[in-house]
């Protein structure tokens, strides 16, 4: 079926089962393979994007269910690459792999947007969702309080 | 020695030879390739291209899995080319054995493979192009200079870009690899210094890099249901209802054969999109023929262990000394069992590859640690020439040993060959849960005597591991030399191996993940046994400074104390003082060419949970950090990977398959878990050497030692968690 959605502050329309979980619709559908597969249970945050702002895992949402709400994957995150995160991303140099990452910069990139100073406590909430399989947390940590301007508080 | 010949000539002679290397496997001057090559590109070797606008490529030759070779191995060109990093461009490698020679990434050779070699290739080009510019002013050689991708004729301050000096560079003399000049370390302005990993910028951003973001045009997506138990066949499967689904395209039976990392049975079903494939697989129903294996159970296997552990073993490994009479004159004789699991590789980019079969000739992409055994496999398997394969080495989410095995590479050419479109095969996470190459578990029945003055005098093991006849399973066995091999005067151990099933093969530190636990985690109850504090009872062990063995396969007794020492001091062992509940434990590991000692510092927080609060690792590679950014994140990796396997890792074998399914029941690492971890590597006078996997050993026994420290209970087994401990 047809379904039209606002992905990236674009309007696309695409031809799919409405159970496709809105994962596959961003990366077989619409070419935009940022989001990565990690698990399809909704257990490793690989697929994190927003929904109105707000992290979710798009492996376990369908496409009907989302339907004309705002979605934005890393590709949309910031225009030229520069976001905050990004950038800190790069300077702490974070990834060893690199896969899980777009989805750990989608979910700090939503704990930024309501809590621009987060603690520790709250990135191990925030974060508690995303795993990285080369163990980068400690990374992590660091580039977002490198984002937010925040010191370690532990 | 220099060879001087034109490059005609040297297409000629390389072309008498058959395509031979004339110049060593990592170096070819000129290949097959550049016949063709415009005359205003230099191409000195396989790995730099310099076009005459001054564009400089640097080929990075093996497969990057997250360990950081794509930025590494290039920074040992471009050191010596003389380049600035920023300037140039870092181009992935096909496999192409004839280039590149072996291109793969296990057992940490990348640094000790490569760190000579690499240098040289870099050198030769800069000297040519010294040379090339030398020329050009007739002056001698000896009076020019690089820097910056130019050279400089420092008396008169004539310059000349690299890029302009393409054209003579290409008709003159090729320098031998052997005897070409390299820098003095002092002098590096690149190697030493933090670059961070070449992809960061496309990661950040989303842009396509992995195996599973390959996309080609009329590309079909496909899954493949294999029998849970290994090497079971189809007997049946409603082929019929599966055609009939939305978008699928193709459904039909593999056959299969029965080796463990070759093509096994299933049924593929290909479709227009994943999901499409994966939504009809949810309604595939399958008959199996099970096979032989289907009654194996982990118990079985523990139950089987022990029964044996109960006679002498049926294979004597070493045999020094008298450890019964040993024994007898002991002051104090401990004996215990120890048990490590089966555990799962999981990098997180499930399994995947993308093949495409045209005019008789595959292509291939592929998350791959080991291209040319894959090239092999694929070509026996399909009956097709090695030549007409062509692979292509995507980055790969995560490796640790999992993509040396090409059993996902071979499903997908078998596929696409059926098919007649290119084919996108990606596994679910139970399929890679499900069908690993396993670390292997392992049962180890120990005896160990000290004398009255506290030193360790007796140590026998009885190994009770996978195999048949003498084949031991792929990563089960154990050396000989294996410490403390060598380091106890009576010293015996032997081994017993049970039939297994199940396909097995190196995970990160392979052996050394498992032993290290073992060994280090019973020396500790020795030290504790004999009442003397666990680093001064590992330094006594240690003995003197010393080489044990020969060169190639010693033991440096000196530089084990050297990391020992240095991580004694940096975690205050003995000096803290620390409250009720803390404690901390101590283990070393040699493995990969890499010499680490670790402390772990555990909190407990109720009997059955603990914290662990910090992380001290001191490692001697050598005489150079080649990318400190880079070593410290496998370091810091590392050690959280072995605590992650500590914590709760286990696979279950049940009806001769593998319990778990996905990250619920088989459990990583979590960032709220994740303890500081302070790296100190230690300079000594010795070729650098790798990174990946020697930190990861010692940190298990640290660990399980720290929580003996803190809360008197002894681990003997993994999981922590089904010793009913966990992380909180």
């Amino acid at each position: 079926m047809a379904i039209t959605l606002k992905v990236n502050g674009q309007t696309r329309t695409v031809d799919a089962p409405p159970d496709m979980p809105l994962l596959w619709v961003l990366r077989d559908l619409l070419d935009l393979p940022g989001t990565k597969f990690g698990c399809g249970v909704g257990q490793c945050g690989a697929c994190t994007v927003h929904l109105k702002g707000v992290a979710i895992k798009s492996c376990s949402i369908p496409v009907s269910a989302v339907k004309g709400a705002p979605i934005t994957t890393i590709e949309g995150l910031s225009a030229d690459g520069t976001h905050p995160l990004q950038t800190a991303w790069q300077d702490i140099d974070v990834p060893q792999c690199g896969y899980c990452q777009a989805g750990q910069i989608m979910a700090a990139a939503a704990l930024l947007a309501t809590k621009p100073k987060p603690t520790d406590a709250d990135i191990d909430q925030a974060m508690n969702g995303n795993l990285c399989r080369c163990a980068t947390y400690l990374r992590i940590r660091k580039a977002i309080h490198r984002a937010a301007g925040t010191a370690a508080d532990r | 020695m220099t060879t001087t010949q034109s490059r005609r000539t040297f297409l000629r002679v390389t072309a008498l030879a058959g395509g031979g290397l004339l110049l060593g496997s990592y170096y070819q001057p000129l290949t097959r390739r550049n016949r063709g090559a415009p005359a205003d590109l230099f191409q000195p070797n396989a790995y730099i291209r310099i076009a005459a606008d001054g564009t400089i490529t640097i080929i990075a030759k093996n497969p990057e899995v997250g360990q950081g070779v794509k930025t590494m191995l290039p920074m040992l060109i471009a050191e010596e080319l003389d380049v600035d990093w920023k300037s140039i461009q870092i181009e992935q490698a096909d496999a192409d054995q004839a280039k590149y020679g072996r291109q793969f990434a296990g057992g940490s050779t990348a640094t000790p493979l490569h760190y000579d070699e690499l240098r040289r290739v870099g050198a030769a080009a800069r000297q040519m192009l010294v040379a090339a510019a030398a020329a050009t002013w007739t002056v001698p050689e000896s009076e020019c200079t690089t820097a910056s991708a130019t050279v400089t004729h420092t008396a008169t301050g004539r310059t000349l870009g690299y890029g302009e000096l393409v054209a003579k560079a290409t008709t003159g003399s090729v320098p031998d690899l052997k005897s070409v000049r390299l820098k003095d370390p002092k002098t590096f302005k690149l190697i030493g210094t933090s670059v961070p990993g070449i992809d960061n910028p496309k990661i950040v951003v989303g842009k396509p890099l992995f195996g599973i973001d390959v996309k080609l045009p009329g590309m079909l997506y496909a899954v493949f249901a294999k029998c849970p138990v290994f090497a079971g066949k189809v007997a049946g499967a409603n082929l019929d209802l599966i055609t009939t689904l939305p978008g699928v395209r193709h459904a039909f039976v593999v056959d299969g054969g029965t080796a463990l990392n070759g093509l096994l049975g299933g049924v593929a079903i290909v479709a227009d999109h994943w999901w499409a494939a994966e939504s009809a697989r949810r309604k595939l129903v399958v008959t199996w023929n099970e096979g032989a294996t289907a009654a194996q159970t982990s118990e079985g296997f523990a139950a089987t262990a022990t029964q044996l552990s109960r006679g002498p073993g049926a294979k004597v490994l070493q045999n020094d000394g008298d450890v019964d009479a040993a024994f007898a004159g002991a002051a104090k004789v401990v004996e215990a069992g120890y048990f490590y699991p089966f555990i799962a590789h999981a990098p997180l980019e499930p399994q995947n590859c993308t093949a495409q079969m045209k005019d008789g000739k595959l292509e291939i992409w592929a998350p791959t640690q080991n291209p040319q055994p894959g090239r092999e496999l694929v070509a026996t398997t399909l009956g097709l020439p090695p030549a007409d394969i062509t692979i292509h080495m995507t980055r790969a989410g995560g490796g640790f040993g999992r993509r040396l095995s090409n059993d996902y590479m071979v499903e997908a050419a078998w596929i696409a060959k059926q098919v007649g479109a290119p084919v996108k095969l990606l596994w679910t996470r139970e399929d890679d849960m499900k069908h690993d190459f396993y670390r292997p578990a392992g049962f180890h029945f120990l005896k160990g005597g000290v004398d009255a003055g506290g030193k360790l005098t007796a140590w026998k093991n009885h190994f009770v591991t996978f195999g048949e006849g003498d084949r031991v399973a792929s990563s089960a066995g154990l050396a000989a030399t294996e410490f403390p091999s060598r380091f106890v005067p009576n010293f015996r151990l032997e081994q017993s191996l049970m039939p297994l099933g199940v396909p097995t093969g190196p995970l990160r530190a392979p052996g050394s993940n498992a032993l290290a636990f073992v060994f280090h985690s019973f020396i500790d109850e020795l030290a504790h046994a004999s009442g003397r504090d666990p680093v001064q009872f590992r330094l006594d062990l240690l003995g003197t400074p010393r080489m044990v063995g020969t060169a190639q396969a010693g033991y440096d007794a000196g530089r084990m104390r050297g990391v020992l020492e240095l991580v004694a001091e940096k975690s205050g062992w003995g000096k803290r003082a620390l409250p009720k509940g803390t404690g901390m434990g101590v283990a070393f590991h040699f493995s990969h060419r890499g010499y680490f000692a670790e402390v772990v510092e555990v909190t407990m927080r109720a009997a059955d949970t603990f914290k662990i609060t910090k992380v001290w690792v001191a490692g001697d590679v050598g005489s150079q950090i080649i990318n400190p950014t880079g070593a410290l994140n496998q370091v810091e990796g590392a050690v959280l990977d072995g605590i992650s396997e500590a914590l709760g890792q286990e696979i279950t074998i049940d009806r001769g398959r593998a319990k778990q399914n996905n990250f619920y029941d088989f459990p990583l690492l979590r960032l709220v878990q994740a303890p500081p971890v302070e790296v100190h590597f230690k300079l000594t006078d010795n070729s650098p050497t790798g990174m990946g996997e020697p930190a990861l050993p010692p940190v298990v026994p640290a660990l399980c030692n720290a929580i003996f420290a803190a809360s008197g209970k002894r681990v003997r087994s993994l999981p922590l968690s089904k010793e009913g401990l966990k992380w909180g």
